[in-house]
């Protein structure tokens, strides 16, 4: 065949014996699209208001994280004590906004410890678990959607009954078991939280798959010889990356809530603060008929701050990735 | 045009779809009456494209032209029959032969804002084949394809997302694409009906150099006779997943033999309020492609239905004794002496020549 080719005419035919020609930089120029790309979103996205103050909330809550050390007064976990005797715990002290003891900015609770280090170190319970768990969520659920919705048949029968399956477990009852199961551990409740909550997105991505694969510019790929899994990564990936993007933007906000709910029904890391083992702590010591509202409304704060936040930025990517909601 | 050799043949072509039904009710099926039901969308095609030779498909929609198309370059595997390229049949070839002809065979497809990926550029859309087969002077390539597409200067292009560009670009993007790897025949399904009225022309004679100055071989697929005579060579009209007529463009059009073929050029409107001619008007809709009738498939709506032979006899494409193209009628004789009349069920002497002409068409 080769040979028929050469004789046929070509407008290549000298392109085939001059090699030195000067090839584009191909990683400069993928650097450079992908810069625009994202420079375009970023200015749709930061265009509204609420957008650009979530984004500046989640930003506060992501270095109060990262520098929960030096933020910190005290150990999160360390009773504090009256006076240098040692001998008598410091309980219920009112916050030093209010004119309280000076060393305790937001009080102290009824176990003598510390509100303000308590609530800077939650901040990294709630953002690692929200991070990590709708990174693996959104990633599991757009690959198996790539996969059920490329392949069709057995393959998305399978996978989609697994889907099912899992739609079919409501999300706090068993989580509470599956943490029960595996012990009370910040990363067990991550992986609980991963295990269910990947179903949405790979249902939807699997959606958007399944009639991404029929249209023109992927059968022109299959045309050019494209293999399966070129045609998953470049073709398809590429035009569902919005929708993962969203759908993990919701999974922080959820994965967050769900944390606080199941360290407030008592199954949260003993030995890691959270603002949702915060909330338990206060309602065990009954702190609402003492009166002692700095224990709980901080917490309740930054909870409902952070999730607000996640869904405002989803909602703002949202009317991106699909502008007929502007 | 003078390339003779056949670079591609079809040898009696067969596409059917299952029809879906879940697979509670395939389920259910495979205990009960067997049988799933199919939809014959190409019914037993066979022609053949001979190097540097345009051919066009033609036919009303939903007739298989699509679906032979997307054959040719093997997007769909052929439920049965075959496709030859270069001696060698798809069905046996081996995966090296495979990608040898996916290289040399390429497809324009209709809709030109469906056919580029909206997230990427021009110059990843026109480069992807050659990443694909690995082949050495990608930019250059890249550039010379889009320069022969006219879209001068083609470094301009190269960032451009498809959403920048017009109709009429993006098909020239989809062209050069199809171009990039040097093929030996393209097809070319519907390549202009989506673009402006305004556009065509210049898409027309694009594909029209491209024809000549690459030595191509072009199936075209339209339902626009006009454009099929002013591109194609040779013509092949297709009618329920078979063909009806097939040969010379200019013997079809000027002297068209099947009703079908007969009906279709009369359907297309002439720009000459003088020129008088005698109407024949389809009446009815296509038949049934999944309970396919007996006989001859045009029957229904036939206007010289001519009895129990169109209803018993499926018509064979071949040649006939009075004029040039390939015609699948009862109404012309055959020119190998195959005489239809013979495989009639019913008392085959009796149905001897020139049955009296039942003109209403029946309604099975």
């Amino acid at each position: 065949m080769a040979q028929e080719e050469q004789s046929t005419r070509s407008i290549y035919t000298d392109l085939d014996d001059a090699s030195t020609d000067e090839e584009i930089n191909k990683w400069e120029r993928t650097f450079r699209l992908w810069r625009e790309t994202l420079k375009e979103h970023w200015g749709m996205l930061t265009d509204e208001l609420s957008v650009k103050l979530s984004m500046l909330t989640v930003a506060g809550f992501m270095i109060i994280a990262i520098f929960a050390p030096f933020i910190a007064t005290h150990q999160p976990l360390q009773r504090q004590f009256q006076g240098d005797a040692g001998i008598i715990q410091d309980k219920w002290a009112e916050p030093s906004l209010l004119g309280g003891d000076t060393e305790y900015l937001l009080g102290t609770t009824a176990e003598g410890f510390d509100i303000f280090s308590q609530l800077v170190y939650g901040t990294r319970a709630a953002l690692l678990v929200g991070l990590i768990a709708a990174f693996f969520t959104a990633g599991i659920g757009t690959l198996v959607g790539l996969v059920a919705g490329y392949y069709g048949g057995k393959v998305d029968d399978a996978l989609m009954r697994i889907v099912d399956f899992l739609y079919g477990m409501p999300l706090l009852p068993t989580v509470i078991v599956l943490v029960a199961v595996l012990g009370p551990d910040l990363w067990n409740i991550i992986l609980a939280l991963i295990i269910l909550q990947w179903r949405s997105t790979a249902r939807v991505i699997r959606s958007q798959s399944l009639s991404l694969r029929e249209r023109p510019f992927v059968k022109a790929a299959e045309v050019a010889g494209a293999g399966d899994w070129h045609i998953i990564s470049r073709h398809l990936a590429p035009n569902v990356l919005p929708m993962t993007f969203l759908y993990g933007s919701f999974g922080i906000a959820w994965a967050i809530l769900a944390e606080a709910g199941i360290s407030f029904i008592g199954l949260g890391d003993p030995n890691t603060v959270s603002w949702g083992t915060m909330l338990q702590a206060s309602r065990a010591y009954s702190a609402l008929s003492f009166g002692a509202w700095w224990w709980f409304v901080p917490p309740g704060i930054c909870i409902g701050l952070l999730v607000i936040s996640g869904f405002l930025i989803g909602r703002g990517y949202e009317e991106i990735t699909n502008p007929k909601i502007q | 045009m003078s390339g003779n050799e056949v670079l591609l043949e079809v040898d009696d072509l067969k596409k059917h779809f299952k029809v879906n039904q879940g697979w509670i009710a395939s389920l259910v099926e495979s205990f009960g009456r067997g049988e799933p039901d199919y939809v014959h969308a190409v019914d037993g095609v066979s022609f053949e494209l001979r190097e540097g030779e345009t051919l066009g498909l033609a036919g009303e929609s939903g007739c298989g032209k699509t679906t032979t198309g997307m054959s040719l370059v093997k997007l769909h595997d052929p439920t049965a029959g075959d496709i030859v390229y270069d001696d060698t049949r798809l069905s046996e070839a081996s995966d090296a032969e495979i990608k040898q002809f996916r290289q040399n065979a390429q497809m324009i497809f209709q809709d030109p804002f469906e056919s580029l990926n909206p997230r990427m550029t021009v110059y990843d859309t026109v480069a992807e084949p050659l990443r694909i087969h690995d082949i050495r002077n990608e930019t250059a390539r890249v550039q010379r394809a889009l320069e022969f597409a006219e879209l001068l200067p083609a470094e301009h292009y190269f960032d451009q997302y498809p959403h920048e560009l017009s109709g009429g670009q993006r098909q020239r993007v989809a062209i050069a694409r199809a171009l990039v790897l040097d093929p030996d025949f393209i097809v070319a399904d519907e390549p202009v009906s989506m673009l402006d009225v305004s556009l065509r022309a210049g898409v027309l004679s694009l594909l029209d150099r491209m024809t000549d100055e690459f030595g191509l071989s072009v199936v075209y697929i339209s339902h626009d006779l006009s454009l099929l005579r002013h591109m194609c060579d040779r013509l092949a009209i297709m009618y329920m997943g078979k063909i009806v007529e097939k040969g010379p463009t200019d013997q079809i059009i000027e002297n068209p033999q099947h009703p079908y073929t007969q009906a279709l050029i009369n359907a297309v409107p002439v720009p000459d309020p003088a020129v008088g001619r005698e109407r024949v008007e389809l009446q009815g809709e296509v038949g049934d492609v999944i309970d396919i009738p007996t006989g001859c498939r045009f029957k229904n709506r036939c206007s010289e239905y001519i009895g129990d032979v169109c209803d018993q006899v499926v018509p064979p494409l071949e040649a006939k004794t009075d004029f040039e193209q390939d015609v699948a009628c009862h109404l012309y004789d055959s020119a190998e002496g195959y005489d239809p009349y013979q495989e009639m069920t019913g008392s085959p002497s009796a149905a001897e020549t020139g049955d009296e002409p039942e003109s209403t068409p029946a309604d099975d």
